[in-house]
């Protein structure tokens, strides 16, 4: 039964990975980002039933607290990001080469 | 008096502070200049009635159970040596007003000359070598000062450098000399350590001798007499005071007042006694042919220094102090007058374009030959009786040859001041001389002075001098010891004590006890050198009178009369040896192929190898260029693309977890 549970995590996890290493819209890489930490949000869920303790439930809780904090915060600089540049593309925005 | 001792070097002192700091209009700088010198003067003056005086300023160093106070002391031979030193210090401080009166480095002029001043009264009042050693640092940096006063010429700089860089050579011997007493006596104050007996020959001997190479450095002997007749490029009253008078007698005086050590390593003395006659001989060989009327001067001095050393060796330190006292008269005068000459003539120094000054300037003409004579050693005048002096002591005390060198020197000395004389002063002017500038009263008068001290202060001061100084020598303690040692001493401590009282006692130190063998014996050995000495005494003045009538009297036949065949002679068959001695038998070239060069060479191979190479370019620049190396390598993977970024993140973050499991499996 469990091995379900940990194939959609896994599969979520691997979506949001490639997302966030594929795509170049900033949306898209923070809407991933969501995905990975989902995935990663099921496994724990998982984990918790199949051992009947209350500790992943709690976590994921706390995981979607933070996700929540992050993506308000992601989501602030993306606009700051768009007035500057008037682009939200990831592509475009290397001023951190060295 | 003893509490106000330490006013005779600070007075010097303050004055090179007002003179160094402030920038005075030239009269205001003078009168400040010559105050301080002529001030210690009159305190030294007042010091003589006291001796010995002694105070103690301030600590000075100490460390653990050793402390060298700032002490000063004045016995009988400091007091002689103040006086000089203040005297004809003052003398040529009043000269200088005069001569150096154009010139726009004035102030900086005086002072300099009284932080020399300064300097050099610490040296003779010092009570204890360290500080000593202190006042003989001073003179030398004043010395390099002032040789280099003009430094806009590069020559007179390099000259400057050349007196320092050579005396820097003597100065480590006397360092090292210091350490020797140091571990002989655990003591370095001079009263103490002549009041403690040489527990080691040896020590002792090294201590004599390295001492004697800082002599060698700041008196100009050989081999360190190079940088003085360089020094020359300095002003005149400089040569006068610093080169002539005083500083370079340091060494004589630092020698008789290590008398307690001398007088115990006759081996030593022995040493010195050779180097001061061939010393002696060399210089005054030179100065025969020499036409710069300064370097004759100088060469003469170096010469006379030797006479001096010779004195001191010969243990007869009366006749070396008495020696330093005369020559500042007369050679003070001499340079002097050179001065006032090469005033006159708008800065010529070249005796060859003199000549016939005699009928222009009278004055100056007598002063100068008065100096002259004296030097040349004319019968009863100063120089005469202190060189009389010497020559006697070394006929008896020194090894034979010593006292034949000195006694060609005498006659050489004759020759060559007879030479100067006759050149600068008689025969025909030379054409484009017409406009002389005499001197004003402020540089006569010092001339004057000195010319009086020179023709009779050689014979007024013989006895008072003698008495004076032989209390040093023969004071109660030393002598004393040794003749307890002679009866009471162990066999060692015997035969030490016999080799000092026959050499330096006199017949009234003698004591009347019970006739023992070993003290019978060193009665009438002291009995017998005494006679020898007087008979010396005679035969020596006889032979002094031969020298100078044959040296003077030849010189004046050559320059006056046969000066044409002077001339061909020089230009037939004396060619080669009148290049060799008016070159200085090539030992500045010597010097600079021995010790310049392969210094200089090993200078090249480290800057090129140490500095440049290994430094510059390895560690300053490698370091450097190794850190943009490893940032050029590290800014590889900061492309600047978020999405590079994450997947090397992945990467890595694959990279721990695959070896988290491989771990756990193994």
């Amino acid at each position: 039964m469990i091995v379900k549970y940990l194939v959609l995590s896994a599969a979520m996890f691997a979506i949001g990975a490639y997302g966030v290493l594929a795509r170049r819209n900033l949306l898209i890489i923070l809407m991933s980002v969501e995905l990975m930490l989902n995935g990663v949000n099921v496994a724990l869920l998982a984990f918790a039933r199949l051992h009947a303790q209350s500790n992943g439930h709690v976590f994921v809780l706390m995981v979607m607290g933070v996700a929540a904090a992050e993506v308000s915060v992601g989501l602030a600089i993306m606009i700051a990001v768009f007035r500057n540049r008037k682009t939200i593309d990831a592509g475009d925005l290397r001023s951190m080469q060295g | 008096m003893s509490s106000i001792l330490w006013l005779i070097p600070l007075l010097p002192l303050a004055g090179f502070l007002v003179n160094g700091l402030v920038r005075l209009p030239k009269p205001v700088a003078a009168i400040f200049g010559c105050a301080g010198p002529i001030a210690s003067f009159a305190l030294s003056v007042a010091a003589w009635k006291g001796v010995p005086v002694e105070q103690r300023v301030f600590e000075w160093i100490t460390v653990g159970s050793w402390s060298v106070p700032f002490g000063l002391r004045v016995d009988e031979l400091g007091a002689v040596m103040l006086l000089v030193v203040t005297g004809v210090g003052s003398l040529i401080h009043l000269y200088s007003v005069g001569y150096m009166h154009d010139d726009e480095g004035f102030s900086r002029f005086f002072s300099y000359l009284n932080l020399f001043m300064f300097s050099m009264l610490v040296l003779v009042m010092a009570d204890d070598i360290v500080l000593m050693f202190l006042g003989w640092e001073g003179v030398g940096l004043c010395s390099y000062l002032l040789i280099g006063f003009w430094y806009k010429d590069l020559k007179n700089a390099d000259a400057g450098k050349k007196a320092f860089i050579t005396n820097r050579i003597g100065d480590f011997g006397f360092l090292l000399g210091i350490f020797c007493l140091w571990k002989m006596f655990e003591a370095t104050n001079f009263v103490e350590m002549a009041g403690k007996s040489i527990p080691d020959e040896a020590w002792a001997a090294a201590a004599g001798l390295l001492l004697f190479v800082g002599a060698t450095g700041k008196s100009a002997q050989i081999p360190l007499y190079v940088w003085l007749p360089d020094a020359m490029a300095g002003p005149t009253p400089v040569s006068a005071l610093i080169h002539a008078a005083t500083m370079v007698t340091a060494g004589v005086y630092m020698m008789a007042r290590m008398h307690f050590l001398y007088a115990f390593v006759p081996g030593v003395l022995e040493t010195v006694a050779w180097i001061a006659a061939l010393t002696a001989l060399v210089a005054a060989v030179i100065a025969v042919a020499q036409n710069d009327i300064k370097k004759i001067l100088a060469y003469s001095t170096i010469s006379q220094l030797g006479f001096m050393f010779a004195g001191i060796a010969s243990s007869n330190f009366t006749a070396g102090m008495f020696h330093v006292v005369t020559h500042a008269f007369f050679k003070a005068l001499l340079f002097l007058g050179a001065g006032a000459v090469i005033h006159a003539l708008h800065g010529e120094q070249d005796i060859r374009k003199m000549g016939g000054l005699g009928r222009k300037l009278p004055l100056l003409t007598a002063v100068f030959v008065v100096g002259g004579l004296a030097l040349a050693g004319f019968p009863f005048s100063a120089g005469f009786v202190s060189k009389d002096l010497i020559l006697a002591a070394a006929d008896v005390n020194a090894p034979r040859p010593v006292y034949v060198l000195l006694a060609a020197t005498a006659l050489i000395t004759a020759f060559y001041t007879t030479r100067l004389c006759v050149i600068v002063f008689l025969g025909k002017a030379h054409e484009g001389h017409h406009d002389i500038h005499k001197p004003g009263i402020l540089m006569m008068a010092p001339l004057v002075i000195l010319a009086a001290l020179s023709a009779v202060g050689g014979k007024l001061l013989e006895r008072p001098i003698e008495a004076w100084l032989g209390r040093v020598w023969h004071s109660d303690t030393t002598v004393r010891r040794q003749w307890q040692n002679l009866t009471h001493g162990t066999a060692e401590e015997q035969r030490r004590a016999t080799a000092y009282l026959s050499k330096h006692a006199t017949r009234s130190e003698i004591p009347r006890v019970e006739p023992m063998e070993s003290f019978q014996r060193t009665a009438t050995a002291i009995e017998k050198r005494l006679n020898r000495e007087d008979h010396a005494h005679h035969f020596n003045m006889t032979l002094s009178f031969v020298l100078f009538a044959v040296g003077a009297g030849s010189a004046l036949l050559i320059y006056t009369r046969a000066r044409g065949w002077l001339g061909r002679r020089v230009a037939g068959p004396w060619r080669g040896i009148h290049t060799l001695v008016s070159n200085k038998f090539y030992v500045d070239e010597l010097y600079e192929y021995l010790v310049v060069a392969p210094v200089r060479m090993g200078a090249t191979v480290l800057w090129y190898v140490v500095d440049r190479v290994l430094i510059d370019s390895v560690l300053v620049n490698g370091t450097g260029k190794l850190v943009y190396a490893v940032g050029w390598v590290l800014r590889r993977p900061h492309t600047g693309s978020l999405n590079a970024g994450v997947a090397l993140f992945a990467l890595g973050a694959l990279a721990i977890l695959g070896y988290l499991a491989w771990q756990s499996l193994t």
